[in-house]
């Protein structure tokens, strides 16, 4: 071990709910510590958040390991504002060693544990924990190139209020919770908003008079687990349901915007002399959206009835098929159409560029089972979708994942600290 | 066109019914609405065959001289049987057969005597994405080339504007280049 370099039995990158919670779990195994944090704690609520943005997740589902929401409206959507002072008060709890203003840099293997380089100092860490959020940075399609100017060209994690979008119409491309949320409130600015449908995931917010998520939540769908689902790989890449937080509790689908005025097309396929271009295929995803809805509905409505439930809920109910025009459009001339703004609400991947450890796969993606990072011991992952578990991505998700990591952490340090007596 | 007395070309295209087509669906568009048809049924496997028999066109129905049939599966290399050609195969095959009538016509507008038109068709595929093992692979073609080696009564730049004009106004060319809404339902 170098002289004068600290060193940390795990080294926690990130001081999000994530970060906090694993903090949380370390403290409460006796491993020392430590939690850096390139901003303040809940940066990327702070700074990476459109303004109207709420959270998808009742008030009552958001509970950390020693924190739960105890204000007065369990059923309500918290805006940022109201995230980042949870997360604050999150951070009084756990009370981590914290270095906050500090950017990671670097993360190297030193012997059998890391070197970790920020821009105000090194550290050698056994084990490393990345919380570093899932949505670092948004997956744009490189045919953006081919965008003409006039054209303005803006990712969610830019957006942050029509009124910032210049006049005039707006291509979203994507129609997860990102999409559908961004394209209803332009279009009710007065800007006339075509959406491009691709695969989405639509839900009602409510269903038989309770939240659809409350509904994951009991019925155990929340906690299923990456290791028993058909086909992960798949799973960790389904958009973000088409819902949205608001006091109202209204469901935003396809229909929803259609009724708003909102223009529908097939998933955007490139640009071609001044043209976009998009799939014929909108029929086909709606579809398969909406016979994923019904079975999600008949997965709960079974659940009822085999709880004897039936007669405290509200009765079952089937919503309306999308409704999709004749032939939808399969071109846009972006001059002529007025069209002045793309918005990408096309994902976001996480950003592991700074990771300096051959784990990485061909695509950038980190290799890791269950957020166990594969082929470095000691490294680990929480924060990304499906991680472990089908609610790793949302903030309720954090705390399990926290507890397994955690304690696979200290298992490895168990049994690497008689190795290096030996 | 050419009114000198030296002979015309000919090649079995009868461009004078083309082009008068073309002046008669100036005065009723409606004719001009075709719908083409194709049956197919499974068989084994991924073994199918498709029939063309009618077809709807000028206002009215019309029969093929005959009903002609197409076999499809996949090749062993999928673990299928290998009985007829690749459905992507196919599409190979109707995109060389479009844009060589193509140049056939356009030859006889032109009055260019063609003498031999052949076109190899390629096209790439990654199976990962029909497989779902990366998701950003698309499932179809991520490109197709098309080489013509034409022997004809013409000079390099004219058989240049013969292959151009014949992708102009496929059918094919354009189905490939451009998108179409699909819709598939269950009866």
């Amino acid at each position: 071990m170098s002289a004068g370099v600290p060193h940390t039995s795990a080294l926690v990158v990130g001081a999000g709910h994530a970060g906090l919670a694993i903090s949380r779990h370390l403290a409460a195994s006796s491993i020392d510590h430590l939690v850096v944090e390139r901003g303040e704690v809940a940066n990327s609520w702070r700074e990476e958040r459109w303004d109207s943005l709420r959270l998808l997740t009742p008030n009552w589902q958001t509970r950390v390991p020693g924190l739960a929401y105890d204000g007065a409206d369990p059923d309500g959507y918290m805006d940022m504002a109201e995230v980042v002072a949870f997360l604050q008060r999150y951070a009084r709890v756990v009370d981590p060693p914290l270095e906050t203003r500090t950017t990671v840099e670097s993360v190297r293997r030193n012997g059998a544990g890391y070197e970790v380089t920020t821009d105000r100092g090194v550290w050698h860490a056994a084990t490393v924990v990345l919380a570093t959020g899932g949505c670092n940075r948004p997956k744009v399609p490189a045919f953006v190139a081919a965008l003409p100017d006039f054209v303005e060209s803006v990712t969610p994690l830019d957006y942050r209020r029509p009124s910032a979008l210049p006049d005039g119409g707006v291509l979203v491309v994507g129609a997860s919770a990102t999409g559908v949320q961004i394209a209803d409130e332009v279009h009710r600015s007065g800007r006339p908003v075509t959406v491009a449908v691709g695969e989405h995931v639509r839900m009602p917010r409510t269903y038989r008079g309770k939240d659809i998520l409350w509904w994951m939540d009991r019925t155990g769908l929340h906690d299923e687990r990456y290791d028993e689902v058909d086909d992960i790989v798949r799973a960790r890449r389904v958009p973000a349901p088409q819902l949205v937080g608001t006091p109202e509790r209204l469901t935003l689908d396809l229909n929803a915007l259609t009724d708003a005025g909102v223009r529908l097309s097939g998933r955007l396929v490139g640009f071609a002399g001044g043209r976009a271009q998009f799939s014929g295929s909108l029929r086909n995803k709606c579809n398969l959206a909406d016979l994923k809805l019904g079975r999600l509905l008949d997965t709960i409505d079974e659940w009822i009835a085999g709880q004897g439930l039936e007669g405290e809920v509200e009765p079952v109910h089937r919503f309306a098929p999308t409704r999709v025009e004749e032939s939808p459009p399969l071109a846009l001339d972006l001059a002529a159409e007025g069209i002045r703004t793309v918005v990408w609400a096309t994902g976001y991947e996480a950003d592991h560029s700074w990771l300096h450890v051959p784990v990485l796969d061909h695509k950038g993606r980190l290799r890791h089972d269950g957020g166990v990072v594969s082929g470095s011991p000691g490294l680990y992952r929480i924060g990304l979708n499906f991680l472990r578990r089908r609610k790793s991505s949302f903030i309720h998700g954090a705390g399990d994942d926290a507890r397994d990591l955690v304690s696979h952490l200290a298992a490895h340090l168990g049994a690497r600290v008689p190795a290096e007596v030996a | 066109m050419s009114t000198d007395s030296e002979k015309r070309a000919e090649n079995g295209v009868n461009v004078e019914a083309l082009l008068g087509a073309r002046e008669a669906l100036g005065e009723t568009p409606e004719a001009g609405k075709f719908v083409w048809r194709a049956t197919n049924e499974w068989l084994h496997g991924t073994h199918s065959r498709s029939s063309v028999e009618g077809y709807f066109g000028l206002g009215g129905e019309h029969d093929h001289k005959s009903s002609f049939d197409f076999e499809s599966d996949h090749p062993l290399v999928f673990a299928a049987e290998d009985n007829a050609a690749t459905p992507v195969e196919i599409v190979l095959v109707g995109l060389a057969s479009c844009l060589t009538a193509g140049v056939a016509a356009v030859a006889q507008n032109r009055d260019i005597q063609l003498r031999s038109v052949k076109a190899t068709v390629e096209a790439d595929m990654d199976i990962q994405g029909i497989l779902g093992a990366d998701p950003d692979v698309r499932n179809g073609f991520s490109g197709v080339r098309v080489k013509y080696d034409i022997d004809a009564d013409a000079d390099a730049d004219d058989i240049e504007a013969l292959v151009a004009q014949s992708q102009k106004r496929s059918a094919v060319f354009d189905i490939l280049t451009n998108p179409t809404n699909v819709t598939v339902e269950v009866g």
